[in-house]
């Protein structure tokens, strides 16, 4: 147990601390009093206590309610007088092996810093930047300061911010000045935590325009310093880099940053140390140097060092280089047309003969050019007048007769146990990976280049020449035409089906079976003119991948991955008769057989069968339909069977079991659901199987309750309003769902589901509605649960709003302030980041499908005027959106309905308010000839609306 | 700054099955809340109402040792147009014969024709309620009875693979079908794609029928997935230029009177007073009314009801008192309330005082032809009977287009000093 406890928490940490981590190991070495795994226990122990302490939804529950608002901390600290108190024991015996001693001192750090905070940071710096006090009460001293700066979960982190900057400045300059000081310290470790606390500070001050002078100061005599400032130095501006935005510097420090850095990797630098501290920094400040990346001599010259950085002796400083390499390809993919025949040299040479980690990032950049060509090809959509704001220079095909033969080499280097390594990574992958990037880039033109190679290779005596053929054809199958594609995959279907059966190599087949699978998922489907698949060799296909089925794990498992693809190249093919019908019965029991095998549970197997099964339930069709229904009831007593074994012994495994049956549920599901006569035989089984699904709940696995709600709300679908007679038991597993913020995917699909219920239902919902949307009102209180859920929570708004009618009444008047709220925020994105506009537009559209829902649920009440105080508002916030012009499709066309939803509802009581909104004459006009059908289609609905309103 | 792990994925999809389970609710859901959202949106905001089947039979003896008394105690039904299109057989012939929007017959010239009113020349020809749904389109006749069952160009109006939105969306147009080009003269528009146009304006719905109609391809000739062509008909703002080219234009149909209507006001069903009919010998083969053999009598005949106490009355509502029998007489002529009995207006004729009846010389005939479902209306008495004594001509009607084109004018002088 106790070993347990703590893999998990070095677990968090890796998550969190990675730096943290790293340090840790380090100092294993010099620890002299504890045992080294004891000193590891309470290190971590430490760690986590302060993890624990820093976060408040541990402590107490929040009772901020606004969760768009952040509380600002009471100030009341400042007053007091900062004065540095004798912490060097505390902290100490915060790490003593014994417990007692230990469990004192961090109560004593706990009180400090609730009663006078401000003393208890300088206190801290002043024990970090003492070069007279012990490693380890300095080590841990900046830890603590860089946890009272800078916490993981949003809310904390903003809490903490707000807290440092209401902070007395006096106290923080005496602070910080002690800070840059502890950057000469004589000891690594303590440079090292420093760099990092400053960093966090200036992620802190720099928005705020605080601390402008930390960049002059950092760099004023950066030439004069003893090489271990220098490289302490560089890794703060890195860190800096890391932590803020690049708006935030002038141009001038980026300039100089750049300056400092681009010297330090400089040649005539000759402490590796200090190299490796300025490439790392360099990575990081990469973002900031767009405007020295736009002017050519700068950017010849940075180039040119990162360039000749990586043939440094130092293996770390080449890597790093590479890495820069990387980084500069996708940033600045448009700048690098003087430099590509060089990177290409450096490149090949480095995939050629370097260690494997350099050559790993050597093949990683022609995999990142890939990326950025197949972006911009994608975005031409194939027409190349369109525009693209980044134009495409061909990288790709004009180095191809050289990368080619290049990546083909790397395949030859396979690792014997590849195939058995969940976390393996080497060139041969590496290099497979990036000819597969290469075929999506160029199409057509790899196929002549990789032939020869496969035609020389796939029937050596050698596996790894016969694995590397295999793999080279599997990896062009995406990105050269069907027509070129398909006389060669019809020839090398027979014998990749034989290898499967014969090769004695584990290694083949199972690139076989992946290769296979390949050559269902990209040349095999109803729409393709010549199918490979024919119904002469349909027979021996699935006799082959069936018998794979029995191989070993790994075999086993891509036999069934081709399996997924081959079913779902039918899955368009509507009622007509599919060539898998007559095989349908022996697929699935073959599938089943696979879930039943002991050594699927320990590999990916088990899960690729359920998979499989899942896709073939899915492309199922009329004539197979019977079929489906009678496996329903096998997967039933599966699952029934597991909840029967879990009163034995429950543990993860068991757990993750009933996620899959919970999945392959939710497809039967919902592929029964989908035609009347189909549903008529399922529901017989309704009943009992929304009994197994309230049976998973008791299970502590978010995984397993994410998969039983899912199928719940398919269930409900298909169920309609008889789904009210497993409301009085579902729902208190409906109400755990929403409170569940800790797993929120758990709670984003309860939220769905409650739509799904609440169109099931419709007005029968009414008894639980109390419950639901106080539940749905502390979620979007909550700053703890994640962002991602607050979208889906107002659209619900507007799915029990439309299913209870006016009866939403009683809502409107906490429903509403919180929609309004939420509307002026969400109504500007300037300056924000893509990431952000997409949440913000997520969140548009879900007030707006609220909105939508209210006022259509409201139509025809005698209560109607009851929405008339939030008319203008609606509007102002159509307005805006229109105005702010950043609108996705999706926004504008629930925008332009929620008009006429609002006109449709209020009728000629609005007409006035309405004529006066911008949004019913030039939105409407710009919806009225979109593109968009959707649009268009909301927009003419919208219009007549709203002529009615105004013609009463 | 820790070394970047650049590891993707490998001999495997990019993204799991769960992650596909999972979008592929999110998809359905977002799919189901449209749906729903747009049930909401086109489901008529009014409701029209089905009476009791009982009022509104004309022959209630029959059904009502038929109908199980279940049905009987059953309270007035408020269905809405959806709900109404899934009515069959009688239920849906009783439901539609209802839905009509009749005009009363011009008696007197409203105010301000030229401002507030449109004009056209109305088709001779089967009045009609026009329903496509579901991939059927249905005609029907005023007493609900279906005259075709076609398949449309209107919107899910013929099963086809390409309709673009909801199947379930229904379309009412009320028409009139031309026996001799075999076509439907769309006359107004009272359901589009699911959409209620009953509470609009007529202006609107005309505009919007107009902007519409053409855009399906229903106003092409017909062919194999399209019976009948529908088509428009030219709609005038009744001013000079409007009436008289309604009047005197050419149209590819026989004409049957003018039609007048209102511009503000909604389709309402039954009789309005806010659409007019108005007819002369030039634009109508049918002034007068004929009996049975096509002649016209030498008197005007009218068709009463006989309700509750031997009152004769009009189909109006309220009803118009035209008379009373005595009981004795009706049980001599085994007449009793419900029945539609016809009269001959005799040499006394009807006498007004302040546009309301006063008195009226009735002979009694019989009772009416079975076929006839109402008794008359009052607009129609009157315009019978000033057609044979003081007709309202042609003329008249220019004349007020005119005269309240002056006085608007006037009007407008005295506003100016505000």
């Amino acid at each position: 147990m106790e070993a347990m406890e703590v893999g998990k928490m070095v677990g968090e940490l890796i998550e969190d601390n990675e730096v943290e981590l790293v340090k840790l190991k380090n100092t294993r070495a010099d620890r002299r009093v504890a045992p080294l795994d004891t000193a590891r226990t309470n290190k971590i122990k430490i760690l986590r206590f302060w993890q624990e302490y820093q976060d408040p939804s541990r402590r107490a529950p929040s009772s901020e309610f606004n969760w768009f608002l952040t509380p600002l901390p009471s100030a009341d600290s400042i007053s007091q007088l900062a004065m540095a108190m004798e912490v060097t024991q505390i902290l100490l015996n915060a790490q003593a092996v014994d417990g007692a001693l230990r469990k004192q001192a961090e109560e004593n750090l706990k009180q400090f810093q609730e009663q006078n905070l401000p003393s208890f940071l300088y206190s801290l710096a002043g024990e970090l930047a003492n070069d007279e006090k012990p490693a380890e009460s300095r080590k841990l001293a900046g830890l603590i300061l860089k946890n009272a700066l800078d916490a993981k979960e949003q809310h904390r982190k903003i809490e903490l911010v707000q807290r440092w900057l209401s902070l007395d400045p006096t106290l923080k300059a005496q602070i910080k000045a002690l800070l840059l000081r502890t950057l000469s310290s004589p000891s690594v470790d303590a440079r090292s935590t420093v760099s990092q606390v400053i960093a966090k500070v200036a992620g802190i001050e720099l928005p705020h325009k605080q601390w402008p002078e930390l960049i002059g100061s950092l760099l004023s005599n950066v030439h004069q310093l003893p090489a271990p400032t220098r490289q302490a130095t560089l890794e703060t501006l890195g860190y800096i880099c890391e932590e803020v935005s690049p708006d935030v510097v002038d141009q001038d420090h980026v300039n100089k940053i750049l300056t400092a850095v681009v010297q330090g990797m400089n040649s005539t630098e000759e402490n590796n140390d200090v190299r490796l501290a300025a490439v790392r920094a360099l990575y990081n400040a990469l973002g900031f140097a767009q405007a020295n990346f736009s002017n050519d001599m700068e950017r010849d010259y940075i180039m040119r060092i990162v360039c000749e950085t990586t043939l440094s002796p130092d293996v770390k400083i080449r890597r790093a280089a590479f890495e820069c390499l990387v980084a500069i390809s996708s940033t600045y993919y448009e700048k690098l047309a003087p430099y590509i025949q060089d990177i290409f040299n450096i490149t090949a040479k480095a995939v050629k003969e370097d260690e494997e980690q350099v050559a790993l990032q050597a093949i990683e950049f022609w995999s990142s050019i890939c990326d950025e060509e197949i972006d911009i090809l994608e975005e031409y959509g194939g027409d190349f007048s369109a525009d693209s704001d980044i134009p495409c220079f061909y990288f790709i095909k004009q180095a191809l007769s050289f990368l080619v033969p290049m990546l083909l080499e790397t395949l030859l280097k396979q690792d014997e146990d590849q195939d058995q390594d969940e976390g393996a990574w080497n060139i041969a992958m590496a290099g497979g990976t990036c000819l597969g990037l290469v075929a999506r880039t160029v199409g057509d033109d790899i196929v002549p280049l990789v032939m020869p190679f496969i035609q020389e290779n796939i029937s050596k005596p050698d596996w790894r020449q016969r694995e590397a053929a295999t793999y080279a054809f599997g990896s062009i199958l995406e990105g050269p035409s069907p027509e070129k594609l398909e006389p060669l995959v019809t020839m090398a279907l027979n014998f990749m089906l034989t290898a499967l059966m014969k090769d004695p190599s584990n290694h083949v087949k199972d690139t076989t079976a992946w290769t296979l699978g390949r050559m269902f998922e990209f040349l095999h489907g109803t729409a393709l003119d010549t199918p490979i698949i024919t119904p002469a060799n349909c027979q021996q296909i699935v006799t082959v991948l069936i018998q794979s089925m029995k191989d070993v794990p790994n075999v086993a498992e891509k036999a069934c991955g081709a399996l997924y693809f081959l079913a779902q190249g039918y899955e368009d093919a509507g009622s007509a008769s599919s060539p898998l019908t007559p095989y349908f019965q022996d697929i699935v029991q073959a599938l089943l057989t696979v879930t039943h095998r002991e050594d699927a549970v320990e590999s990916r197997l088990r899960t690729a069968a359920y998979e499989a099964l899942n896709e073939v339930v899915r492309c199922s069709n009329d004539e197979t339909a019977p079929m489906v229904v009678q496996l329903a009831p096998l997967i039933m007593l599966e699952l029934h069977n597991t909840l029967e074994n879990q009163k034995v012994s429950s543990d993860e495994r068991q757990n993750e079991l009933q996620g899959l049956l919970c999945g392959c549920l939710q497809v039967i599901i919902q592929k029964l659901g989908s035609s009347e006569p189909t549903k008529y035989h399922f529901m017989q089984y309704a009943d009992q199987i929304m009994a197994l699904f309230l049976r998973v709940f008791a299970s502590r696995s978010a995984t397993a309750h994410e998969e039983a709600m899912l199928a719940i709300g398919a269930l409900a679908y298909a169920t309609g309003p008889d789904f009210a007679k497993y409301m009085t038991e579902f729902y208190k597993y409906l109400e755990m769902g929403l409170q569940n913020f800790e797993d929120y995917q758990v709670c984003a699909i309860t939220v769905g589901v409650v739509g799904d219920v609440c169109r099931a239902l419709e007005e029968k919902i009414l008894p639980y509605c109390d419950g639901i949307m106080t539940q749905l009102l502390k979620d979007l209180s909550s700053n703890q649960l994640h962002r991602s859920v607050k979208p889906p929570i107002f659209s619900c708004f507007g799915d029990i709003a439309l299913a209870i009618g006016e009866n939403f009444e009683k809502y409107l008047l906490y429903a509403m302030p919180m929609l309004q709220s939420a509307a002026e925020l969400s109504a500007h994105t300037s300056g924000a980041d893509d990431d952000m506009t997409e949440y913000t537009n997520s969140l548009r559209n879900g007030i707006l499908e609220a909105y939508s829902g209210i006022f259509q649920g409201f139509k025809g009440s005698p209560k109607t005027q009851l929405l008339m105080p939030y008319a203008p508002h609606v509007l102002q916030f159509l307005d805006s959106l229109y105005m702010e012009k950043d609108m996705d499709d999706v926004v504008t066309k629930t925008a332009i309905g929620v008009l006429g939803d609002l006109a449709d509802t209020l009728g000629s009581s609005a007409g006035p308010l309405i004529q006066q909104s911008v949004s019913s004459k030039d939105f409407l006009k710009e919806c009225l000839s979109s593109d968009d059908h959707l649009i268009k289609e909301s927009a003419e609905w919208a219009k007549l609306a709203i002529s009615r309103a105004i013609s009463f | 700054m820790a070394p970047h792990d650049l590891r993707r994925p490998f001999k495997r999809p990019l993204i799991s099955d769960q992650e596909k389970r999972r979008q592929q609710s999110l998809l359905r859901q977002a799919q189901n809340r449209r749906d729903a959202q747009n049930h909401a949106r086109f489901l008529a905001s009014t409701a029209l109402s089905l009476e009791q089947p009982h009022e509104l039979e004309p022959e209630p003896e029959l059904h009502d040792e038929l109908i199980p008394d279940s049905e009987a105690p059953e309270s007035p039904k408020e269905l809405d147009v959806v709900e109404a299109s899934k009515l069959k057989g009688a239920e849906a012939r009783k439901w539609f014969a209802k839905q009509l929007m009749h005009p009363e017959w011009m008696i007197d010239i409203p105010e301000n024709l030229s401002q507030d009113w449109f004009v056209f020349a109305r088709p001779s020809g089967k009045r009609c309620f026009v329903v496509s749904c579901n991939g059927t389109t249905i005609s029907r006749l005023r007493n609900g009875s279906i005259l075709h069952r076609f398949p449309s160009e209107l919107p899910n109006g013929a099963r086809r693979k390409d309709s673009s939105g909801p199947a379930q969306s229904y379309s009412i147009l009320d028409c009139i079908f031309h026996e001799v080009d075999q076509t439907y003269y769309v006359i107004d528009m009272v359901c589009w794609r699911g959409y209620s146009l009953y509470d609009c304006a007529a202006e609107f719905r005309f505009f919007w029928l107009n902007s519409k109609l053409a855009e399906t391809g229903a106003c092409e000739p017909p062919s194999h997935y399209h019976k009948y062509r529908f088509s428009l008909v030219p709609v005038y703002c009744c001013d000079q230029s409007g009436l008289c080219a309604a009047y005197t234009g050419s149209v590819p149909y026989v004409k049957d009177g003018l039609l007048f209507y209102n511009k503000h006001a909604h389709y309402q069903t039954g009789i309005t007073p806010l659409a007019l009919v108005w007819k002369d010998e030039n634009c109508s083969q049918y002034v007068m009314d004929t009996d049975s053999k096509g002649q016209v009598p030498n008197q005007q005949q009218v068709v009463l009801e006989l309700q509750e106490g031997g009152k004769l009355c009009t189909s109006d509502d309220p009803p118009v008192v035209f008379g009373c029998l005595d009981g004795g007489f009706m049980h001599e002529s085994e007449l009793h309330s419900g029945c539609l009995v016809r009269f001959a207006i005799g040499e006394g004729g009807l006498v007004l005082v302040d546009g309301k009846l006063e008195k009226a010389d009735l002979n009694y005939l019989g009772k009416a032809n079975r076929a006839r479902a109402s008794a008359d209306s009052f607009s129609k008495v009157m315009f019978q009977y000033s057609v044979r004594h003081s007709p309202l001509r042609i003329d008249d009607l220019l004349g007020s287009v005119n005269s309240a084109a002056d006085e608007s004018n006037k009007v407008c002088d005295i506003e100016m000093d505000g």
